[in-house]
């Protein structure tokens, strides 16, 4: 008894020297931090071996958590990929290196229509890695109709089976998209109005809901609801099971736009080697690859060219490849600034009433 | 009657407790990725396991934290408790209530403040924070589990064994120690348990080099948890379920629990 208490006690301190020493190396190692399952492994254990740079892979769940572990400090992170809204709060905080593009030339297969968008207008700090679009999923047995509009959530014969999501920018955006309005509106009229239809919807919907929404219409518990092309896409490639029934809508008036894209924080230690990580990731075959795995839409139009010749369904999928008038008339969500509390205030009295 | 009423009320209780569990086992077979159906039964899920860094890497750090804060938190958590026991009584209620802040308090408030000291310290944030860290929330729930024992204990039986010629440490060792082993034992549990668990203080306190399956598997709430996931918690269940039942089956053949 008294040997084994011994023995562990010395593995003990043996165990965590080794692995405190195991930190000192003379390698460059890059820290990434980036969503989880939102690359083709395979690529990163390839950049290692073209570059000899080691990366350091770790993952995060919201954009809300990487924020607060950057802001926290105390840590050097190399490449993080922001959601636009998260970019351009930390443009605002001056949280980001300015990124030297002719060290990253593989920016030009970049589609220009994701070039110099909302929330990074001179596009000096964020190279787009994957984007889409928030729609109506919808169960095709349940659902007669043609899904083109935002108007089909108020409609009255799906009472109680249709689904809006709990977040506040996406519903009233919704609701402002279908007045005609921006969904970046800070015009307190529209806003009303844009309460007013959330309230008046109220009746018809079963609920405000956040991830499940994807699996309740899969299951057969409502016939349509508010997700991102990203829910529908995940059902798409699901390869054993057949999801045929579920179909995905963007409507023409127009929706909302994300971008999920890559920066490099301030507390980088290894800017140049990040911009190479950056570089290689367009890499026109990199893209293609990384695309094909992940399964969301690329903005690099090489990939897609490839893409095209090898799965050319996949673009008939308004999820992957929304029509290119529906995307001109889709915004980026932009930072309200002082409207942000107005708009929690009015949610808030949509959720009560 | 009463007792198979008592039978399918016992039965419904652990029904209800390991439904669950029972379910992730059966999707771990599941050659479909959805939580709703039921594709054919599969062991890929099993070999992708192995082969997936990211999920070793994170195992691997959470055994090696786990089993080293539960050491030395069983350590600090047990001397501990023993210098509180002989304190008057102010200084013992004193001390207890300070040990009870890290319980009470919610784990974000530890998480955020531990790592503003160490940030503050000037300590870089990484695999020794982490460690210290949860040393720091599992001492408290040690010294928790030994102290009701230390009650419990003749105090004379010390007394009388330096009577005889013992030295402290002796005494320590062979008379006070083998008596509160058992709340030794539970009380390092609780630690491991606690660890292993842990999402809220490893997040903030991990830095860029380490992480945790806890923070791991968070991170795949977007896209939905990975289904070699589902495999490594029936591997981790049934770990533990095998050696329960090896220390329970020593403990009925009459032995007594040791360390």
């Amino acid at each position: 008894m008294k040997k084994i208490v011994i023995v562990v006690i010395l593995a003990s301190v043996i165990l965590t020297t080794a692995v405190a020493m195991a930190g000192c190396s003379d390698r460059v190692v890059l820290n990434v931090f980036n969503w989880g399952e939102y690359i083709d492994e395979s690529l990163i254990d390839r950049f290692e071996d073209e570059t000899g740079i080691k990366v350091n892979y770790k993952t995060y769940d919201t954009n809300e958590t990487l924020l607060a572990k950057l802001e926290a400090g105390g840590v050097s992170y190399d490449v993080v990929f922001p959601s636009d809204y998260a970019i351009s709060e930390m443009i605002k905080s001056d949280m980001l290196l300015p990124i030297d593009f002719s060290n990253v030339p593989n920016f030009r297969y970049i589609d220009e229509r994701f070039k110099n968008r909302e929330y990074d207008p001179e596009n000096m700090y964020s190279v787009p890695y994957f984007w889409g679009t928030i729609g109506i999923l919808y169960n095709r047995n349940m659902v007669d109709d043609p899904v083109d509009s935002w108007n089909i959530l108020w409609n009255e014969k799906y009472k109680g089976k249709i689904l809006m999501k709990k977040d506040v920018r996406d519903s009233m955006g919704i609701a402002l998209k279908v007045l005609g309005y921006s969904m970046n509106s800070t015009n307190d009229a529209e806003l009303q109005e844009a309460k007013e239809l959330l309230v008046r919807q109220k009746d018809l919907i079963n609920g405000y809901y956040g991830d499940e929404i994807k699996d309740m219409i899969a299951n057969g518990d409502a016939a349509m609801g508010v997700t991102y092309s990203g829910d529908f896409m995940d059902l798409y490639w699901d390869e054993s099971t057949d999801f045929s029934y579920i179909g995905y809508g963007v409507p023409k008036e127009g929706t909302n736009l994300w971008f999920d894209a890559m920066v490099i924080p301030k507390g980088s230690k290894h800017k140049a080697e990040a911009e190479m990580f950056i570089n290689f990731m367009l890499d026109p075959e990199i893209a293609f690859q990384n695309s094909n795995e992940v399964g969301y839409t690329s903005p690099n139009t090489e990939a897609l060219q490839r893409m095209r010749e090898e799965s050319p369904e996949v673009f008939e999928l308004p999820a992957y490849w929304p029509d290119d008038s529906i995307v001109q008339l889709s915004e980026v969500y932009i930072d309200l600034g002082e409207y942000k509390t107005i708009y929690n205030q009015i949610w808030m009295e949509v959720r009560i009433e | 009657m009463k007792k198979t009423a008592k039978r399918i009320y016992m039965g419904l209780v652990f029904l209800f407790l390991y439904a669950p569990i029972i379910l992730l086992i059966v999707y771990s077979f599941n050659s479909s990725k959805s939580r709703g159906q039921w594709g054919g039964f599969t062991l890929k899920w099993y070999a992708e396991l192995l082969q997936d860094r990211q999920i070793k890497e994170a195992l691997y750090f959470t055994i090696l934290i786990a089993v080293l804060a539960t050491i030395i938190s069983t350590i600090f958590g047990t001397l501990a408790a023993i210098g509180i026991h002989n304190m008057k009584r102010f200084p013992r209620s004193l001390s207890l209530n300070i040990n009870n802040l890290p319980v009470l308090n919610p784990d974000i408030v530890t998480g955020v403040a531990l790592m503003t000291l160490f940030i503050t310290a000037n300590l870089q944030l990484g695999f020794a924070s982490m460690l210290i860290a949860h040393i720091v929330f599992c001492t408290p729930y040690v010294i928790l589990a030994v102290l009701p024992k230390l009650r419990q204990l003749n105090r004379h039986l010390a007394e009388a064994a330096m009577d005889l010629g013992a030295k402290p440490s002796y005494a320590l060792r062979k008379v006070i120690i083998p008596q509160i082993t058992p709340g030794i034992v539970s009380g390092a549990l609780i630690a491991f348990t606690l660890s292993i668990d842990d999402f809220v203080i490893s997040f903030f306190t991990a830095g860029t080099q380490v992480t945790n399956l806890s923070i791991l598997i968070y991170s795949m709430a977007k896209r939905g948890v990975k289904p070699s996931i589902n495999a490594l918690s029936t591997i981790m269940f049934l770990t533990v379920l095998v050696l329960l039942l090896l220390i329970n089956k020593k403990s009925d053949k009459g032995e007594e629990l040791l360390l």
